[in-house]
């Protein structure tokens, strides 16, 4: 019982204090304490909130923390994933701020944030092969690809919002095993008339 | 009108209107904390983005914890942290509620699936982008060196992230401070 609150805490914590740039550079992080270290949720699902997550406004960080404690312990678990992962930063932003010139003109602390930059860019790069590895293994290789792709021009070349480009994904998403079905019976029935024609 | 309530309102406006997590959202906090509720002055507001940016986790919830400390105390700090947070919180858990109900049904099936394809180009995107970054500032021998040896740690040895990430603290206090 306490064990998961205490797990949570930790996480949460973890994640909290080891970010740096923000909320999105925290994901892999909070997807390294949830699918591969305590397995509360697949892979599968941690992708799903996470697009859900992303066609929302707001804060992301929080959003999946929020959602981790909330689907481990309800609305307690909710909170106390929140409050483990944004308090110790809020308390120290608070703390510090007479030393805030120390802190923004030192050398050393810059140097220790950009030194953290390329670890946080493999944990990224690790994401994405692992969801394009879902999305081939899903939709098979030259769908996935396409998709990729499509994705890819409109967010590079277009600027698409990327809530507009996960709501479209999700709109096609709804009728994606329909279009397969019918078009699997389309192509059924135009290779019978074939074998008819034959007969 | 009572501080905390215009601390709740306008962290509450900067937050629902931003989109793509808490960085995106500074522009908007900008506007509210600096040209129309005057809790901070610009220079005010850049030492306290410069700090924020030296501390670690989420950037939106720090803001809040600065302008609602220095504009009404720890009032302030909860009324501006509960108007960031809570709204897109409560909104995911909903809507994953609504999700999970028909989690069975091949259109939420299809859903989770296409979707897939779609975060991977968003993650593709934020490596890039954070890696351009970073050989901008240290250079691309300091970066691949640093990239080949967290991999190594993280995919072979499967060290936990944070340990990486306090040994790249160690080495970039160390050798990329001076």
């Amino acid at each position: 019982m306490l064990k998961t609150y205490a797990e949570l805490s930790l996480a949460m914590f973890r994640t909290g204090i080891l970010g740096y740039g923000g909320g999105p550079s925290t994901v892999p992080l909070i997807r390294h304490e949830a699918v591969s270290r305590y397995r509360w949720m697949a892979d599968e699902e941690f992708g799903e909130v996470l697009a859900i997550a992303n066609t929302l406004p707001g804060p992301i960080a929080t959003k999946l923390a929020a959602y981790l404690g909330y689907r481990l312990k309800g609305t307690l678990g909710a909170l106390v994933g929140l409050l483990a992962h944004i308090l110790p930063t809020a308390v120290a932003m608070i703390a510090l701020v007479s030393f805030i010139d120390v802190f923004s003109s030192s050398r050393i602390i810059h140097g220790m944030i950009e030194a953290v930059v390329p670890v946080v860019a493999v944990m990224l790069g690790q994401m994405c092969y692992e969801f394009g590895e879902k999305a081939v293994k899903g939709l098979g290789k030259y769908m996935a690809l396409a998709c990729g792709v499509i994705a890819f021009v409109l967010l590079e070349w277009v600027q698409l919002h990327p809530a507009i480009l996960i709501a479209i994904a999700l709109a096609y998403g709804s009728v994606h095993f329909k279009v397969m079905g019918k078009l699997k019976e389309t192509r059924k029935r135009k290779e019978e008339r074939r074998h008819g024609d034959m007969d | 009108m009572e501080t905390w309530i215009e601390l709740l309102i306008g962290f509450f406006l900067a937050n629902v209107f931003g989109y793509g997590g808490g960085p995106s959202s500074i522009p908007l906090m900008y506007r509210e904390i600096v040209p129309h509720y005057h809790w901070l002055s610009g220079a005010e507001f850049s030492n306290m983005l410069a700090l924020g940016n030296s501390l670690p986790g989420p950037i939106a919830t720090k803001i809040a914890a600065y302008v609602g400390f220095d504009a009404a105390g720890w009032m302030g700090v909860l009324a501006a942290e509960a108007a960031t947070v809570v709204p897109s919180a409560v909104a995911l858990i909903v809507l994953m509620r609504i999700l999970q109900k028909y989690k069975q049904s091949q259109v939420v099936k299809g859903m989770t699936l296409l979707v897939q394809p779609v975060i991977a180009v968003m993650m593709l995107q934020l490596t890039i982008q954070s890696s351009k970054e970073s050989i901008l500032s240290i250079g691309w021998i300091q970066f691949a060196a640093i990239a080949l040896i967290s991999y190594w740690l993280i995919q072979r040895r499967k060290v936990h992230p944070a340990l990486v990430i306090v040994g790249a603290f160690v080495y970039g206090g160390i050798f990329l401070g001076r």
